[in-house]
């Protein structure tokens, strides 16, 4: 990070990309906001402040079980959260630090995991679900989500704990230590950044997935967000109004989540850059 | 302070010594108990940290798999597999047919073309994303007023569930009431039929895909710049170094490790990219937009009947390229200097 010695054209180069980018990031979210508000006849008209309305906000939640897959998806999250940032923080440490035989094969599994098409696995999985009597129960999508989101936030954590100096290990493994003390006393406080995104990654994963929630969880009352907002809008009624409504409602915690994360990330990334 | 510019790149060196490719330990026949004892304690350590992983992807990603190659070499599809209809349970019927079905598929026209639009959807998609996050991250990683604001505004995309982005872009898209078209149409330009041409409907999804992806090449590259130590630039600019080359000989390498990272991993999410395309178009007009990941899921979820061994097969196929892009990938770094 330097100082500034830009010219008044770069600068003006530099805010009006920024801005241009910023506007193309935001637009398409803002415009579900915009259009959550509009009655459903209007839907599709550019005006944005004619009638705006509650009316779509009532109705999903008065009328829908929007409240019961929201508190569904969020039991699932919360878990899934938990329990992926702490396997994934342990892998990604035993993986930057440790040569170890078998860490090659473990790699190459993680970076597997991710080539698996939803679309091979989600067969097998449901009769592997159905046989252990865990269709329509929460854990087939814990076990599943954290199947998608560890191998990710595994290397991801590889990543960070790579920028932490091994001199802090040595310096734990001196003061008496076992690598687990050192893990978690000394290298999980200085990865909380990390920790962070990692958590904010199987969160989002997690919160935004679609086919399994939809394969395994049946029934009004067991549907996640994901599944349940297809109700809406699909091949046979379009009501957009609903849709945008609870789109936006499904678009809040993440959002806030993010936010957190986010504030993490900035505290976290600036100490990052001074620790060498 | 000292510069170690080696260190980033190469973090494992202080804690190696079994770094070499087979492992050291038996290079001289049977080595002292104690060096064993300390191997063995060392690596317990290691492997009961990554057990966890190890376990959950055994047994919810092998048995899957290995089931999905079996049923890639049989004739299994809706009628002949194991079914309960009403309280009649009626065993399966299909039986192993070799490699029938992988000669069929690369015999079949249909395949390539998936691939060469699958080939092209991810490279655009890729290099576009990460040329973008790359420019974005540069401009980001100075400091000037309101820079945490752009950088909030930049990452919102991945704060929003990717399912309900789509859905967003649908409405814009919509080719007679989307806005993009009513904006178009007020500066006098006949409406785009977004999804509705097969080249138009690819821009749009490659579109969607970049600006899904670009928040994630975004953090990932400005974490990877900021932990490039300044005094590099100092020195850098004090030799007199200027912007591009500063640029290609201090930030390039120092984000070798971030970027080949980022690039393997998008290259294979965007290669299996399979809610954007299905939500957006449903591979469509025609199959103009289908990727092979889509088309196996239509043989095995929405065509009639449900082909099960094509699908299989057609899984067994993505994996077998995607692995050998790792391969080639890993190579080519290994060859760089970059050992994992």
């Amino acid at each position: 990070m330097r100082d500034q010695r830009r010219g008044p054209l770069a600068s003006v180069g530099l805010h009006t990309t920024l801005v241009i980018a910023s506007a193309v990031a935001v637009f398409p979210p803002l415009w579900l906001v915009v259009t959550s508000f509009k009655p459903k006849t209007e839907a599709f008209s550019t005006d944005v402040v004619k009638n705006p309305t509650l009316r779509n906000y009532q109705h999903v939640l008065n009328d829908t079980e929007f409240l019961t897959w929201f508190g569904n998806s969020l039991f699932v999250v919360v878990i899934t959260t938990v329990l992926g940032v702490f396997v994934a923080a342990t892998t990604g440490y035993a993986v930057s630090r440790f040569r170890f035989p078998g860490m090659r094969p473990l790699m190459w599994l993680l970076l597997i995991t991710q080539m698996f098409p939803v679309a091979i696995l989600i067969v097998p999985l449901y009769n592997i679900m159905s046989t252990l009597g865990w269709l329509n129960q929460p854990i087939s999508l814990i076990v599943t989500y954290l199947t998608v989101a560890v191998p990710f936030c595994a290397w991801m954590m590889k990543g960070f704990f790579d920028t932490i100096p091994v001199e802090i290990d040595e310096s734990g493994r001196v003061d008496g230590l076992n690598p687990f003390g050192t893990f978690w006393r000394l290298v999980v406080p200085l990865a909380k950044p990390g920790l962070a995104v990692t958590a904010f990654y199987t969160f989002i994963t997690a919160w935004a997935e679609v086919a399994y929630a939809s394969a395994f969880m049946t029934g009004e009352d067991n549907l996640t967000l994901a599944a349940g907002l297809q109700t809406f809008v699909n091949q046979y009624t379009s009501d957009w109004g609903s849709m945008t409504a609870a789109a936006v409602m499904i678009a809040i915690p993440a959002a806030l989540v993010f936010s957190w994360a986010q504030r993490h990330l900035v505290a976290g990334l600036t100490a990052g850059a001074t620790k060498s | 302070m000292a510069v170690d510019t080696s260190r980033p790149l190469d973090p494992a060196a202080g804690a190696k010594g079994a770094r070499g490719r087979g492992g050291r330990v038996r290079k001289d026949g049977t080595p002292p108990p104690r060096r064993i004892r300390h191997a063995l304690a060392r690596h317990w350590y290691a492997w009961a940290m990554v057990a966890p992983v190890v376990v959950v992807i055994g047994l919810i990603i092998g048995y899957p798999l290995v089931r999905g190659v079996y049923l890639s070499l049989t004739d299994a599809n809706e009628a002949n597999v194991e079914r309960t209809i009403g309280v009649n349970h009626i065993p399966a019927t299909y039986t192993t047919v070799g490699l029938d079905n992988f000669q069929a598929i690369l015999e079949d026209q249909v395949f390539w073309d998936r691939l060469i639009w699958t080939v092209t959807w991810t490279v655009s998609c890729v290099a576009l994303t990460f040329a973008i996050g790359l420019g974005l991250a540069v401009l980001l990683n100075r400091r000037f007023a309101g820079r945490t604001l752009y950088r909030s505004l930049l990452i919102l995309p991945w704060a929003v569930p990717a399912f309900v982005s789509v859905f967003a872009w649908r409405l814009l898209y919509n080719e007679k009431n989307g806005i993009l078209n009513k904006v178009l149409d007020g500066g006098g330009i006949d409406a785009v039929p977004w999804l509705n041409d097969p080249t138009m409907a690819k821009v749009s999804v490659i579109a969607v895909n970049i600006w899904l992806g670009v928040p994630f090449m975004l953090v990932a590259l400005l974490g990877g710049l900021q932990s490039i130590p300044g005094e590099l630039y100092e020195a850098a600019e004090m030799d007199g170094a200027s912007p591009w080359q500063r640029f290609r000989h201090i930030t390039l390498p120092g984000l070798r490790s971030v970027s080949s990272t980022v690039i393997l991993l998008s290259t294979i999410w965007t290669f299996n990219m399979f809610p954007v395309i299905f939500l957006l178009t449903r591979g469509g007009p025609g199959d103009s937009t289908e990727i092979l990941v889509t088309y196996a899921y239509r043989l095995s979820f929405v065509n009639s009947p449900r082909d099960f061994a094509g699908a299989s097969a057609w899984g067994v196929l993505i994996l077998l390229i995607l692995m050998l892009f790792a391969v080639v990938y890993r190579r080519s770094l290994r060859k760089q200097g970059e050992v994992w």
